[in-house]
């Protein structure tokens, strides 16, 4: 297959966004974001999963969820280009929501074919959310290091790092078979789950570790039995989602400094003037636009040129981490003090790029596994 | 088909199967000497005029000012120049020689000459019959290119030029300059106007061109001095003291972000064309070695490896995306970013090329045993020149901070 003409953004991708944007921008303006989840700066308080549910539902009836869902599932069947143009603006006001989380469910079940995985869609096009239980307390994604265990129709064991894990119905579970690794569906409001919440850095997220006592599961709730295989194919994806998130983000991140760079006087000039403080911010805008262009060449590649998905989705997460650690670097250091402070809300920002950096591996992992790709694996 | 062939019109179609024809059949010969990295490397007329006899049979055959209407000696067509630009680069065809005035001269000319001159100089450009450079740059007048001091005085319907350009490109062999100068010394700005000026034909009699050597040992730019020498008001483009507002036709052409696209035709041989490609790297290191080992399992060689990789890819798919306005945040952010981002993206691969290479760096491209011709370290230091020429980087900065994000100037 062959590169899609204009990374496949065409009007109807143009008006999802800019609706999209204009939603977001009347409805969660910093303050509000901040009053929404900076209420309290206290860093031994108890973990809260703060968000707007007012606002995801009335996100869900614009139909954010069921973009990328095939239209047999009762999905809009849309390009990953136009999910990724509104997770773009979700990253731009730092949206707390289970909107990456479902998206990246959403591209796991895409990848399973199943029926079972065919319904879950469904059910997500219908309204409801769900999240990727997959990855063991290292972090890792090999399937040997998987935590949760099928025996005898149950689940046992852990799964970490879930994403927005208390604002979501559905988990999808990554576990050890007798025959490999399988992924099912399981409720979070089932018996026998301990949904324990982390305390992270990041105060637009929430994410937790699950354990799983004997949480009996049936075949509906089956949605594949080669998980390997599946997420293997969703990664790309899940890469270039956190991207586009991070792109969003960072062009927030470099709109409000610039901002800050012209009504700030130093010196008798606007700090603007200052080519310690342009130039690097310049530096940083052309960063976010390789990322960006990145992210929608993977975001096109993934729909166009399966053969080339995953060397461009690594590029695209490669590119947004190292821009995002900029991004943030700068725009606490170029508002001086006030940038230090909890009222300021470079913060915010800061934080969520940290933990969009790392989710599914940072920069030096992907490069690593994008030389693999390019040059071959080192020799042993 | 190829991806490009898929999304052509009509027009460009039909034109696209021409050019490969015709390319595909052309044969430019093979030159009895080697041929520079760029053009604003020609060092000798053997160099020259291989390469002029390609850019004029290259012309002659239409696949040169393509989009120009056919009274300036173009083409006439629409949105072509791309597509020639794009087969002539997958046939491998050496560089074309006049690049500053297919780069620059051209479109100055066709957005601010009158007719007459248009129609008279432009086929003589694109056919490479008359080699063009730019006077813009004065030892006082670099980066502030507004304090040009280079005066005409008006006498009757003449001009009476004294002045000294300095780093003028080509001037060496050039029939034929852009010149910007002053005709007013009360006003910065609104003081300037801008010229044409036949320089070949007034040497000795008005114009003396000295040499230049770059750090490369290379020649290719010069000092221009005018001493007296008259020249006629018909050579003027636009009206006296407009000569800045055509300037910025000139500098927007210069740095890839004017309207006009350039004729160009790739870099020659698929060995010359490698240099300063940050995918070549991968071979490079494949076929060097570290403590005896392969260059390409070094991890930290494969990471700056894929850093670089990622920075061209991004910049390639940046072009792309300049083309979907609604994937923009603003219309100009990416094409003045162009300049910038290629030159540095080129100056890092180069320099990485030579870490890859190791000792083997050292050998320069007089040396038998040097790898690739000894053509990545020559690359590495001319790649100087695009990060200073057409507006250095910093002043690249300057612009895109004030003009793009709308911070205040800078000094
Ligand atoms: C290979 C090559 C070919 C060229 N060909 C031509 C040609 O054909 N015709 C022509 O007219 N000119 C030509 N030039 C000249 C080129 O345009 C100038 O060299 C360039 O504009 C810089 O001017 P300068 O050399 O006077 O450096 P300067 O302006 O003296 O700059 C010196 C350093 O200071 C920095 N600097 C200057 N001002 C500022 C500022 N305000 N803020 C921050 N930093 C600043 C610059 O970026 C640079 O790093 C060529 C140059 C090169 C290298």
């Amino acid at each position: 297959m062959t590169q899609a003409k204009n990374f496949a953004f065409g009007e109807d991708e143009k008006l999802l966004r800019d609706t999209a944007r204009k939603f977001l921008q009347d409805n969660l303006p910093t303050d509000k974001l901040h009053q929404l989840v900076a209420s309290d700066p206290d860093p031994y308080r108890e973990s809260l999963s703060l968000w707007d549910k007012n606002l995801w539902q009335q996100i869900v009836e614009l139909g954010w969820t069921t973009v990328i869902v095939p239209e047999a599932d009762g999905g809009m069947g849309m390009s990953l280009v136009a999910l990724c143009a509104l997770v773009e603006e979700t990253g731009r006001v730092s949206l707390p929501s289970p909107f990456i989380a479902t998206s990246c469910a959403s591209l796991v079940l895409r990848e399973c074919h199943s029926p079972a995985a065919g319904h879950w869609l469904g059910e997500i096009a219908g309204g409801s959310t769900a999240t990727l239980a997959c990855t063991p307390k290292n972090g890792s994604w090999l399937a040997a290091d998987c935590d949760v265990e099928l025996v005898d129709g149950k689940l046992s064991g852990s799964a970490w790092f879930v994403q927005d894990a208390r604002k979501v119905d559905n988990l999808i579970v990554q576990a050890k078979t007798s025959k490999g690794t399988a992924l099912y569906k399981v409720s979070t409001h089932c018996e026998g789950l301990n949904i324990v919440a982390d305390a992270i850095i990041d105060l637009t997220r929430d994410q937790a570790h699950i354990h799983f006592n004997n949480v009996p599961v049936g075949d509906a709730q089956r949605l594949s039995d080669d998980a390997r295989a599946v997420l293997e194919r969703a990664e790309p994806g899940l890469l270039t989602l956190v991207a586009a998130d991070m792109c969003g983000a960072g062009e927030w991140q470099l709109q409000t400094t610039v901002e800050y760079m012209k009504v700030r006087e130093q010196f008798g000039h606007p700090l603007g003037y200052f080519q310690a403080l342009k130039h690097p911010l310049v530096n940083l805008m052309i960063m976010i636009d390789q990322a960006k262009s990145l992210t929608y060449n993977a975001a096109s590649a993934i729909d166009s040129e399966p053969q080339n998905a995953a060397k461009f989705a690594r590029m695209a997460k490669a590119s947004a981490s190292e821009m995002a650690a900029f991004a943030s670097n700068r725009s606490i250091q170029f508002h001086g003090g006030i940038g230090f402070t909890w009222e300021c809300f470079v913060h915010l920002y800061c934080k969520r790029q940290k933990h969009n950096q790392v989710l599914y591996g940072d920069a030096k992992y992907q490069r690593a596994k994008l030389a693999e790709i390019l040059m071959g694996p080192i020799s042993a | 088909m190829s991806q490009q062939a898929k999304k052509d019109t009509p027009e460009q179609a039909e034109f696209r199967a021409y050019c490969r024809d015709w390319l595909s059949q052309h044969d430019e010969g093979t030159p009895s000497v080697r041929l520079p990295q760029s053009a604003i490397e020609i060092m000798h007329s053997e160099q020259l005029s291989f390469l002029r006899k390609w850019q004029s049979e290259a012309y002659e055959a239409g696949l040169i000012g393509c989009d120009y209407p056919i009274a300036e000696g173009g083409g006439g067509r629409k949105d072509c120049q791309m597509v020639a630009n794009q087969e002539m680069a997958r046939a491998g065809k050496p560089f074309l020689p006049n690049i500053l005035g297919l780069g620059m001269a051209a479109p100055t000319m066709h957005f601010h000459a009158q007719a007459a001159l248009k129609e008279r100089l432009l086929p003589g450009l694109f056919s490479c019959k008359d080699v063009w450079c730019q006077g813009f740059s004065e030892p006082g007048a670099g980066s502030d290119l507004a304090n040009v001091q280079t005066f005409a005085e008006r006498k009757g319907d003449k001009w009476i030029i004294n002045g000294h350009k300095v780093w003028t490109s080509l001037a060496h062999f050039a029939d034929w300059m852009i010149l910007l100068l002053r005709t007013d010394k009360s006003s910065k700005y609104d003081g300037l106007s801008y010229f044409v000026v036949p320089i070949k034909s007034a040497l000795g009699k008005g114009v003396t061109v000295r040499p230049l050597i770059k750090i490369t040992g290379e020649t290719g730019f010069n000092e221009v001095f005018f001493d007296n020498l008259e020249i006629g008001d018909d050579y003027r483009l636009d009206e006296i003291g407009k000569g800045w507002q055509v300037a910025q036709t000139t500098l927007l052409h210069e740095r890839g972000a004017g309207p006009m696209l350039t004729p160009s035709s790739g870099r020659g041989s698929a060995k010359s064309s490698a240099i300063g490609d940050a995918y070549a790297l991968i071979n490079l290191a494949k076929n060097a070695t570290r403590d005896g080992e392969s260059a390409a399992d070094d991890p930290l060689l494969r990471d700056q490896i894929m850093q670089m990789i990622i920075r061209q890819e991004g910049s390639k798919q940046g072009a792309r995306r300049a083309k979907v306005e609604g994937l923009c945040e603003h219309p100009m952010r990416i094409p003045l970013q162009a300049k910038l981002v290629m030159s540095e993206i080129r100056q890092d691969t180069s320099a990485l090329a030579i870490d890859i290479l190791g000792a083997q760096s050292t050998l320069y491209i007089n040396d038998e045993n040097a790898p690739a011709g000894g053509e990545w370290p020559l690359a590495y230091m001319n790649s100087y020149g695009i990060t200073i020429a057409a507006g250095a980087s910093e002043i690249q900065r300057n612009i895109l901070g004030e003009r793009i994000l709308g911070m205040a100037k800078s000094k």
